[in-house]
């Protein structure tokens, strides 16, 4: 069970009860939402980005464990940092859950992400693990929209 | 065979069955997606390979006439099987959702028109929503759903209301493979003639869980896949009523479907090749047979009942379990037992019980809207099959403990 253990790491557990920054953004200025139409999972993510800052996010979406882990720690992980640093960290995510990274890869580095290392060893829920992440992507990548009261 | 049945030895028949997964021996229990091979089957397939691999109705030496008796004989045992009155009304497909496409295609580009109505229920599966749905664009047709309770049955009453004189077709799945309700396919067929539609019966759940009979049903037409009743994959059949089938135009165009061909015009062979345009899976209706075959040795009744006994073992194991929730609890079942375990996501099961060797499936099962009337994103389901065991079930609501205490954790 061991590799089911490092899928499913206290921390990742703790994650899914208790999802950070799961909410709407009334401050939003950029947003996307993903899915997974094979499983249903679905995220919607909110951003808050001015001069490149990301100075607050949030999620809102359903999903298996890993889905909404992923998100909520995504959303932990980027606060405040630059556009430029989430899209670098995102690239070390991923070559971390698809076990694609090289040799060097610092795992140390990854801070909490590396609680999804994990993931690397079951290769159909890589998708759940990088959902949020995608969708991060999209937002940032979405055009400046009108912050709406919802 | 009598019941009830000698497991051990039936599992023998399925080599795949003895392999093992993570280090766990494999405990199968995805049959509503597909079900394992038997040896009988297996080998036919080669035998096919090797004695009779030779293009079919068209060859004057023996090799081929052995490869086109074959298959013809595979015919014939899917018509003794299902209780068609002839052959010839057996059309090999693909599968079940081939069949239901086919129908639409042919029967109801004919003879669907405006304004006529297509009654389907709210437990359909994909395949026997989306052909429907895609034939009432073409045609200005409207498609109606009955509804179902919240147990997971159809709601008879509702679903005669439905009935009416602009009723051209009504399309249904015997057996939900979401939630494993039997539905009342008798009464059903029955209303609809009433009023003087046509009837398909999804049959892809029902045949390898219950002896069926097309005459006394008296469907019009008829649907299942070979690979869910221990049939090779790509191999499937439709049934439809003589004069039915006569009255349709043809599917594809092709070799095989065709009296005789000028430039000017060319006239159709009478059904089923009709619709068998091209070289079949020739060996695909061989297996078939076999698989057949195999199943008869058994008996249908048998089985059934094994089920059954599978199925109130399963229930009342899985109930027992705190905070599972049964998704769907029809009045007859068969096949299939859907449920969530706490608010733990359907995925999340199917992972952590595949490390223990258990294959089950976890998502929507390609049921969408009988997922959101249900309430729920997706479903853990396990599904059976003559030779699943209750240890195997005992196993699995086991390692299901396991799973909420992880989680707990």
């Amino acid at each position: 069970m061991s590799e089911l253990q490092d899928l499913y790491q206290e921390v990742i557990l703790d994650h899914q009860r208790n999802p950070r920054n799961y909410a709407r953004l009334p401050t939003a200025n950029h947003q996307a939402e993903g899915a997974n139409p094979l499983c249903g999972d679905h995220v919607t993510v909110h951003l808050d980005v001015k001069d490149g800052i990301i100075h607050d996010i949030s999620f809102e979406g359903e999903g298996c464990a890993i889905a909404k882990a992923s998100a909520s720690m995504m959303t932990s992980v980027v606060k405040g940092k630059s556009v430029a640093e989430a899209a670098e960290t995102f690239k070390n995510f991923h070559q971390m859950v698809t076990g694609g990274q090289d040799p060097c890869f610092d795992l140390e580095a990854m801070g909490k992400l590396a609680a999804f290392s994990g993931v690397s060893a079951f290769p159909v829920r890589v998708k759940c693990a990088s959902l949020a992440w995608h969708t991060l992507n999209a937002a940032i990548h979405a055009g400046e929209s009108k912050n709406k009261e919802p | 065979m009598s019941y009830p049945l000698d497991i051990a030895r039936i599992r023998r028949d399925f080599p795949a069955l003895a392999q093992k997964v993570h280090g766990y021996p494999l405990v199968y229990l995805d049959n509503a997606a597909t079900t394992q091979k038997p040896i009988a089957v297996l080998d036919r397939l080669r035998t096919s390979y090797i004695d009779e691999c030779a293009n079919i109705h068209r060859g004057v030496y023996q090799m081929s006439e052995r490869a086109t008796a074959s298959h013809e004989a595979a015919r014939e045992k899917v018509r003794a099987f299902i209780g068609a009155a002839r052959s010839s009304e057996i059309v090999f497909v693909r599968g079940t959702t081939e069949a239901i496409n086919l129908v639409a295609q042919t029967y109801g580009r004919r003879f669907i028109e405006k304004g006529d109505e297509i009654v389907i229920t709210a437990m359909e599966h994909h395949s026997n929503i989306v052909p429907w749905q895609m034939l009432c664009q073409e045609r200005g047709a409207v498609l109606k759903v009955a509804p179902m309770d919240e147990l997971g049955d159809l709601i008879l009453p509702e679903y005669e209301k439905l009935l009416g004189p602009r009723t051209k077709l009504v399309a249904f799945g015997y057996v939900s493979n979401a939630l494993g309700t039997v539905n009342p396919a008798k009464a059903m067929v029955e209303a609809a003639h009433r009023h003087g539609a046509i009837v398909l019966v999804d049959a892809a759940q029902a045949i390898p869980h219950r002896a069926l009979d097309v005459r006394d049903l008296d469907c019009d037409f008829l649907a299942f896949s070979g690979h869910k009743i221990y049939g090779p994959t790509g191999i499937g059949v439709l049934y439809g009523k003589q004069r039915l089938l006569e009255a349709m135009p043809p599917w594809q165009g092709g070799g095989d479907m065709i009296m005789s061909v000028t430039f000017e015009k060319t006239t159709y062979a009478p059904p089923p090749a009709k619709f068998e345009a091209g070289t079949p899976d020739i060996t695909g209706a061989i297996g078939l047979g076999a698989a057949l075959d195999y199943v008869q040795s058994i008996g249908m009744e048998a089985i059934e009942r094994h089920e059954a006994d599978l199925i109130a073992h399963a229930e009342a194991a899985l109930t027992r379990l705190p905070g599972v929730r049964l998704i769907g609890r029809p009045k007859h079942r068969a096949g299939a037992i859907s449920f969530m375990l706490g608010d733990i996501h359907p995925h999340d099961v199917g992972t952590i019980v595949d490390r223990r060797g258990f294959a089950i499936r976890a998502g929507h099962h390609c049921a969408q809207p009988t997922m959101k009337f249900m309430g729920v994103p997706g479903t853990a389901r396990v599904s059976f099959a003559l030779y699943n065991t209750t240890d195997e079930v005992d196993a699995l609501a086991a390692c299901l403990a396991e799973t909420q205490k992880m989680f707990r954790s």
